[in-house]
Order: C-alpha cells, then sequence, then structure tokens
C-alpha cells in the first residue's frame, strides 16, 4: 500500500472541503472495500478523509413512511436496529447476510451504496426499495443513482450522508453466494408499495438493475409463479470463472422466485 | 507522521506510525505482540481478528490511524492476569479445536464476539455461520464448533467448566 494523508474530519462540511481541496483525495468509513483495493495499489490517493468521527451521519431513524439511514451506520447495526426488522424486515435480512460479522462490524451503507461494487448486496436494497439518496448537495433517485460499475452519480466532493427508505407493504431478498468469497453471483431483492412493484438484480451484470418484465408480471400477479417463466437474457451478463453468463440469467429467475417468495 | 493513543489489553500505548499502517501491523512490529497473525491480508480467513471497543475486527483491514482513542483486546489480553484461560480458550484446548493453531488466536477471539453478542445461546447451526469470516484448514472446523459450545454454556453461567459441559 502507497502512503497517504490522513484526515479525519468531524462534520460533513469539513469533509467536502478536504475532499474539493484534493483531486487525488478519497473518502473512507469502514474501510472493507478500499483497504483491500489499496493494498492492490488498485487506487492511489493522496489523502483519505476518514468520515467516521461525523456524528451526523450515524444512525437509523423513521421519517413519516420512510427509514432514514445515516450512511456511517454499519450493515450490524442495520441488521440489528428494532426500527429496521419491524419497518422493512428484509433490510434487516439483507444486512445480517452481507459478508461475515467482522465485515458488518466495520462495513457501512454509505461505503457500500457509493463504491457500488458489482456483487455488493446494498445497491439491490436501495434500487429495489426506490429509496432517495441523500448527500452533501443534493437528493438523487435511486434510479438515477447507479451508473455502472463503480460508478455512481457522486462528483467527487460530494458526500453521501444518508439514505431514505421507503417503507413497503412487502419486500424480500434472495441471493446465490459464490461459496469461496460470499461475494453475490445474482441477487434479487423485490418490493411493492408507494413505489409501485420494484425488482432489483444485484451481482449478474456490471452494475444493478432493474428487471422490468418481471415488475410487470408482479404489478398484475404478486406471486413467485408469475416470475417463473421470465427469462434474463445472458447478454451483458458477467462471465468469469465462478460462472457463465447463462448459468447467471438462470440464477436471476431463480433468485427472483425466491425473493417473492420471501417476501410473502 | 501521525500519532495513535489506544489502550491495548488493558495498557496504555501512543505510537507513531504512517497513514497506511494497518493495526495489525501496529500490534506486531510496534508492540511486538505477535499472537495475532496474518495470513490471507485480504480480509477473508480471519487469522488477524481482534476486538477493537468490544467488537471483532479484521486488524489487516483496519487502519491504525482509526483507532486512535480505541480500547484494543488481543488474544494475549484473553486470559487473566494470573494465567487462568478465558473459558473459550479453556474450551479450545479440552475439546481438540486446533492442530497447527494458525488460524486460532482470530477463531478465539471471533468465537468470543459471537458469544457474547448472543447471550440467548446459539446452535450449532448459528455457531458455524457466525465463523463464516475464520478459516481453518486443518480441523474440518467440528471440534472448533463443539468448543464454542460448551464456552458458550460456561459464558452464560449455565456450567461451571468447559469439562462439565462436555459430559
Amino acid at each position: 500500500m502507497y502512503d497517504f494523508a490522513y484526515h479525519k474530519p468531524s462534520s460533513v462540511a469539513d469533509a467536502v472541503k478536504l475532499l474539493a481541496a484534493d483531486p487525488d483525495a478519497k473518502a473512507v468509513s469502514g474501510g472493507h472495500t478500499l483497504l483491500p483495493a489499496l493494498k492492490h495499489r488498485l487506487n492511489k490517493p493522496s489523502s483519505l478523509v476518514d468520515l467516521s468521527g461525523i456524528a451526523e451521519m450515524r444512525g437509523v431513524r423513521r421519517e413519516g413512511n420512510a427509514l432514514i439511514i445515516g450512511a456511517l451506520t454499519r450493515h450490524h447495526e442495520v441488521a440489528n436496529s428494532e426500527e429496521v426488522k419491524s419497518a422493512i424486515p428484509a433490510l434487516a435480512y439483507m444486512a445480517q447476510h452481507i459478508g461475515d460479522q467482522q465485515v458488518r462490524n466495520r462495513g457501512t451503507l454509505g461505503g457500500s451504496v457509493s463504491n457500488n461494487d458489482p456483487a455488493a448486496d446494498y445497491p439491490a436494497a436501495v434500487l429495489g426499495l426506490g429509496a432517495t439518496i441523500h448527500t452533501s448537495k443534493r437528493k438523487i433517485a435511486a434510479d438515477d443513482f447507479f451508473l455502472g460499475m463503480f460508478t455512481t452519480a457522486l462528483e467527487h466532493d460530494e458526500i453521501l450522508v444518508a439514505v431514505e427508505f421507503p417503507i413497503p407493504e412487502k419486500a424480500g431478498y434472495a441471493k446465490m453466494r459464490n461459496p469461496a468469497s460470499r461475494y453475490v453471483m445474482a441477487g434479487a431483492f423485490v418490493s411493492k408499495g408507494p413505489k409501485g412493484v420494484r425488482v432489483a438484480i444485484n451481482g449478474a451484470a456490471a452494475c444493478v438493475f432493474r428487471q422490468s418484465e418481471m415488475e410487470a408480471a408482479l404489478s398484475s400477479n404478486w406471486s413467485a409463479d408469475a416470475v417463473a417463466g421470465i427469462k434474463q437474457p445472458a447478454d451483458d451478463l458477467n462471465s468469469d470463472i465462478h460462472g457463465s453468463a447463462e448459468y447467471r440469467a438462470h440464477l436471476v429467475t431463480v433468485m427472483a422466485k425466491r425473493a417473492v417468495a420471501a417476501a410473502g | 507522521m501521525p500519532q495513535v493513543s489506544l489502550t491495548v489489553n488493558g495498557k496504555q500505548h501512543t505510537v507513531e506510525v504512517e497513514g497506511r499502517t494497518l493495526l495489525v501491523e501496529l500490534l506486531r512490529e510496534k508492540l511486538r505482540l505477535t499472537g495475532t497473525h496474518v495470513g490471507c491480508d485480504t480480509s477473508q480467513c480471519g487469522a488477524c481478528v481482534v476486538h477493537v471497543d468490544g467488537e471483532s475486527v479484521k486488524s489487516c483491514t483496519t487502519l491504525a490511524v482509526m483507532c486512535d482513542g480505541a480500547s484494543v483486546t488481543t488474544i494475549e489480553g484473553l486470559a487473566k492476569p494470573d494465567g487462568t484461560l478465558h473459558p473459550m480458550q479453556e474450551a479450545f484446548r479440552e475439546y481438540h479445536a486446533l492442530q497447527c493453531g494458525f488460524c486460532t488466536p482470530g477463531m478465539v477471539m471471533s468465537a468470543v464476539d459471537l458469544v457474547a453478542k448472543n447471550p440467548q445461546g446459539l446452535s450449532e447451526k448459528e455457531i458455524r455461520e457466525g465463523l463464516e469470516g475464520n478459516l481453518c484448514r486443518c480441523t474440518g472446523y467440528h471440534n472448533i464448533v463443539k468448543a464454542i459450545a460448551a464456552a458458550q454454556d460456561v459464558m452464560h453461567g449455565k456450567r461451571e467448566t468447559v469439562a462439565a459441559a462436555a459430559e
């Protein structure tokens, strides 16, 4: 790992200033994606801006028909939050199944969402629930946020502060994990609620995406059978030593069925 | 160079580090606490697990500077000062839950956090799931799971010794 300067601001405003002052700076919170990337020298930031001391970015609160979760909230906290478990149990379930115990103790919502790893769990929940991203300068709909592999609408000096999840009537998540790395091979987060019926697929392609054919089918008939016959085209899906694009396409349907069944 | 002040196994330390210094490097190379191991160095194997403010973390994927002000417990800090082993350590010995021993410090630290967070008690399946972040290449996990099941009874005050739990 190359060395870097280290800053630990205590407010969003100070963090934004530090990022704006250095085009090669990177924000970090739990570090469980960034530090492995730095070890491989895939990234060479001149400075790290550690957001973990910013109290205003932490915690879960309910506002009307939505849960607002601070970007620094760790996976373990979301998984065990009574507020999350009662309002959006599928979100707590998803958080409980990220990585392993130690990853959940360090990894954060904001880190996962702003990194947008194709095999990450959180982007599926954010897109599948039709959440709204609150940043240091604006609000961005999930549909406009995830732009491509490791790419989001966030600007360099813009910090993801919180995510607003509308509370659905029903939601479910299912994934097939790579047995060694535990990363998602294909997953589906489905929901029915104020944002209509949504089906978000993660792990299968370069970026999380909505499966509109399944959404249409579930809108007229919310049941696992409704998606069972829908085949995901294999074009543009990931293909690697862990699974071909055709295999992942098959998994998409299976995971969608399981997610709907889990949602009830 | 940045300075870090932290408590390790109850002892206060102030150490100069680089921004990039990992917590495990601080522990092993600066404080010479070599019980914490580095296995994969990619946050998968769990040989480097220590407790930071009471929670198990992978010290190979934590910057030392991020632990300023924190309280860290390593495998060296688990036994009592008089040498009496922690029930989890005692159980690993009793149940032969190790062969080469390389994964053992991380395994024990993860298990202590897992049991402490689940006072209702864990089933065999839950123990296995809780160990997903720790790899062992020797034992096939069976005796590790048995040891943790016995230790949890002692840690929760249901049995007096791990040997009694073995009956």
